[in-house]
């Protein structure tokens, strides 16, 4: 029973009930598998330990359950670029990092797109991929002979196939079946078409499909967003089995017209990028590798992928940086999780010997929390006597975030402390501590 | 979510029921064998999806040998639309002298009956409406965000002037900072000469914000409405935790607009919509602020409240059936939008402008009908990308055909 719960909540996966693999209880897996299938069907695309699950989703808005599998984003290269080019974004892939609550962020494919339409020439650039990493790749072009170039190098890593069109897809269908790799599959604004092509395809042995309606920057977006709209309430709601599959979106086009112009095309493609992670893309083909581009783009899918039911918040309580003595300072925090890492960061790199209150904000932020009167100086004088701070300082002054200026006032009296007012951001803590702090109270 | 929340709930009420009955009819399935599995189950960190069923053993089906297609196969495309038992309500802000005012002409926003962008369903009445924020004396905010407007700073009836002509604001929200206690403590009758100053400086809608200390903002509010009778203007905001009948009162007496504010909290929305039809106040009068968190503090939070307003809203429930409103200047809240970062990271010019667009954007897609923002980069592109998506365009596919071969 306690399975079959967790089953349900997606806690476990089925293939952890190994008895349902017996012959004698395939009629009852079978059930069990219709029962619990996603609507949009997960498709694995590399492999190894780097390979990544797309798709899988369960449901239109993130408020009914957690979305599963995060929007992977996949940086191309092209078949016609220097070779420093090539692989300084190879590795600016790779190499991508950047630490948010603990997590790491990183990016995940690289696509390899054909601008020559020369097997050879593709075949040398997928080679060039291969030596350098094992990061999953997408294979992009609408030449069955390019493509297969590139599988005969990487076939076996399941690459994606980019991609089958209502010209090529039995080609494509046949190199999907021989290298046994996803295949995407492209048209552009005809959710018709697409779908002809996805029953077509299922039909000739390929299951493992993601669809790419067409991303149309400018005046294009309102079919953009349509199209990936009807496409998952299809999936989702109506359970249609032609158009269950993971969405693929390509805000790279948002570059078309303004080549040559980094900025501005970096700044449109990342917008798009924004808008269609919201909207139900499930991968991502980008051109920008800017950390201005791709920081706020994984911190964003970082955040509609997390547990809503949860909020992402610490324990409060006191904590020591350091090794605080009576006369360190104290001061304090909320428990939303981002905060209290933030703070707890530039107190652990400047080596600030001092107390943390962290106070139950319910998880929300500083300013958010004073706003919505969950940070009230009530609850910083509970606190305070809750977590037993009088025994570990023995001075009477409290440092507040700048943040939390307007309870000033009110904590002065109920606490009977000397409220200092610290700095608006925590990375000016430091310096408001070497320069303000002394354990004499100033009255 | 009405009824489409309780469809679903029953669904999933048998769904687990007939779960649970077709594993209890497997008898391998004894609780030594579950307590077994429980130690590597807990060690799965992230709640996991059913795999593909690759390395089912033996019991794959043996797949019959098909025929393939040898040429495409059709199938038929049906647009799917959904029924919605409301319509948000419509909210003017501003008026025209012909309706009282001096504005040159009224807002308005609201009138959805679809989700955000469903444009397969129906239209969206009314463009959502962006606001540039405006304060009455210099504020403490990050560089960037101030160099637009160095040097009108101090100056509130320039600074909206900019903020209108140059770049585009479609309407003033005007921070009357230095009426806190704690900063200037400028009083409400000095407030509401401020306040006429902007009125004659720009002519698109005004919306009025306070200081944050309930006693006072409902002080200065109440001096502004009277003074401002007739301009509709939108009072931002109102709290539960202020006297929410005086304000109620106040709103309805002046012919004005609020902007009901809470901390994401959909029953303390109701809540407070509640409180303010009691006062009388009309629903044409209220529009809701369900908190705006930065990206990546708290954004998910702000967007799936605002979400679940709009749907709630379109469902029928009576409560929530209002515009909705953002502070997405909170976006500049997040230290990596200011913050000097290593140079992988972009200058901060960039990050900046393009962390306030990303938060717009991504709240624009969960409902928001009225953007309070600062930077006018993020105000121009969201000025843009609300056009296109509404401007009744068609895409062009030829346009991204060879997308994969273009030089960039």
């Amino acid at each position: 029973m306690a399975f079959a719960t967790r089953l349900v909540n997606r806690e476990v996966i089925l293939d952890k009930c190994s008895p349902l693999f017996q012959e004698k209880n395939r009629a009852a897996f079978d059930k069990l598998w219709q029962l619990l299938k996603p609507p949009v069907r997960e498709v694995v695309i590399g492999s190894g330990d780097r390979a990544k699950k797309v798709g899988g989703k369960l449901v239109m808005y993130r408020h009914e359950f957690t979305y599963v599998n995060p929007t992977v984003i996949a940086i191309d290269v092209t078949d016609d670029m220097d070779e420093d080019t090539f692989k300084s974004r190879v590795k600016g892939v790779d190499g991508f990092t950047y630490i948010y609550i603990g997590r790491n962020l990183s990016l995940d494919m690289v696509a390899i797109r054909s601008i020559t339409n020369d097997p050879q020439r593709f075949g040398a650039a997928v080679k060039r991929f291969a030596e350098m990493t094992n990061l999953p790749a997408i294979l992009c072009s609408f030449n069955p002979e390019v493509i297969e170039n590139g599988l005969m190098i990487i076939g076996k890593n399941r690459p994606l196939i980019y991609a089958a069109s209502k010209e090529n897809w039995k080609e494509m269908a046949d190199l999907a079946i021989m290298y046994h790799c996803p295949l995407a599959v492209f048209a552009p604004n005809d959710l018709e078409l697409l779908k002809s092509l996805t029953r077509t395809l299922l039909e000739y042995g390929v299951e493992d499909l993601v669809l790419d309606p067409g991303t149309f920057p400018g005046e294009g977006l309102s079919d953009t967003l349509n199209n990936f709209t009807m496409i998952r309430r299809l999936a989702c709601v109506d359970e249609d089995p032609l158009l269950g599959f993971p969405l693929l979106g390509v805000p790279l086009t948002a570059w078309i017209g303004y080549q040559g112009q980094p900025d501005i095309g970096t700044w449109h493609e990342t917008w798009l990028a924004s808008m269609l992670l919201v909207r139900y893309a499930d991968a991502l083909i980008m051109h920008s590798l800017d950390g201005w581009s791709q920081l706020p783009l994984t911190i964003l899918r970082e955040n509609i992928y997390t547990d809503p039911r949860k909020p992402v918040a610490v324990e409060p309580g006191l904590r020591t940086f350091g090794s605080p003595g009576e006369s360190s300072p104290l001061l304090f925090t909320s428990n939303f999780a981002l905060t209290y890492y933030t703070v707890a960061s530039d107190l652990e790199s400047a080596k600030v010997d001092c107390y943390l209150l962290v106070i139950d904000t319910e998880g929300l932020s500083v300013e958010s929390a004073v706003a919505g009167r969950k940070l009230t100086a009530d609850k910083v004088s509970e606190a305070i006597k809750e977590y037993k701070v009088a025994e570990k300082v023995k001075h009477k002054k409290l440092i507040i975030p700048g943040r939390a200026a307007r309870l000033s006032g009110e904590l002065e009296e109920i606490t009977g402390l000397e409220i200092m007012v610290g700095p608006m951001d925590s990375s000016g803590i430091v310096k408001f501590v070497s320069e303000k702090w002394s354990p004499q109270t100033t009255a | 979510m009405g009824q489409e929340d309780k469809g679903r709930d029953e669904s999933k009420l048998t769904f687990n029921k007939y779960l649970i009955e077709l594993l209890g009819k497997l008898s391998e399935i004894e609780l030594d064998d579950v307590e077994l599995n429980i130690g590597d189950l807990e060690i799965s960190l992230q709640p996991s999806v059913l795999f593909t069923m690759a390395q089912l053993p033996a019991t794959k089906p043996a797949i019959p040998e098909r025929v393939k297609p040898t040429q495409l196969l059709t199938a038929e495309f049906k647009i799917p639309v959904a029924k919605y038992l409301s319509q948000i309500t419509e909210v003017q802000i501003g008026n025209t002298k012909t309706q009282g005012g001096t504005r040159g002409k009224p807002i308005i926003i609201g009138g959805e009956k679809v989700p955000p962008y469903y444009l397969f369903e129906a239209i969206t009445p009314h463009k959502p409406v962006i606001a540039l924020d405006v304060f009455d004396i210099a504020p403490s905010l990050a560089s960037a965000m101030k160099a637009p407007f160095k040097d009108v700073l101090g100056d509130p009836a320039e600074w909206a002037k900019k903020a209108v002509e140059k770049y585009g604001a479609e309407m003033i929200n005007l921070h009357l900072t230095s009426t806190d206690p704690l900063i200037k403590d400028t009083s409400p009758q000095e407030a509401a000469k401020t306040v006429e100053r902007v009125l004659q400086a720009v002519d698109v809608p005004l919306s009025i914000g306070g200081c944050g200390d309930k006693d006072k903002d409902l002080a200065v509010f109440s001096k502004v409405a009277e003074a401002g009778e007739g301009e509709r203007l939108l009072f931002n905001s109102v709290t539960l935790d202020m006297d929410v009948k005086a304000m109620g009162e106040m709103i309805r007496k002046h012919g004005h607009t609020v902007l009901a504010f809470t901390s994401m909290d959909m029953a303390h929305a109701r809540e407070l919509n509640r409180k303010l039809y009691d006062t009388g106040v009309p629903k044409e009068s209220i529009v809701i602020d369900t908190t705006t968190a930065a990206l990546g503090y708290g954004l998910d939070y702000a967007f799936s409240i605002m979400e679940r307003t709009r749907l709630a809203g379109l469902m029928g429930d009576p409560d929530l059936q209002h515009p909705l409103g953002s502070g997405t200047t909170n976006a500049w809240a997040a230290r990596e939008a200011w913050l000097k970062m290593a140079p992988e990271w972009g200058p901060r010019e960039l990050r900046g402008p393009i962390w306030e667009t990303v938060t717009a954007v991504t709240l624009l897609l969960a409902g928001v009908d009225y953007f309070m923002m600062m930077h006018p980069a993020a105000v121009k592109t969201v000025k843009d990308i609300i056009d296109n998506l509404l401007g009744n365009h068609k895409a062009s596919p030829e346009k991204i055909t060879d997308w994969v071969s273009v030089r960039i």
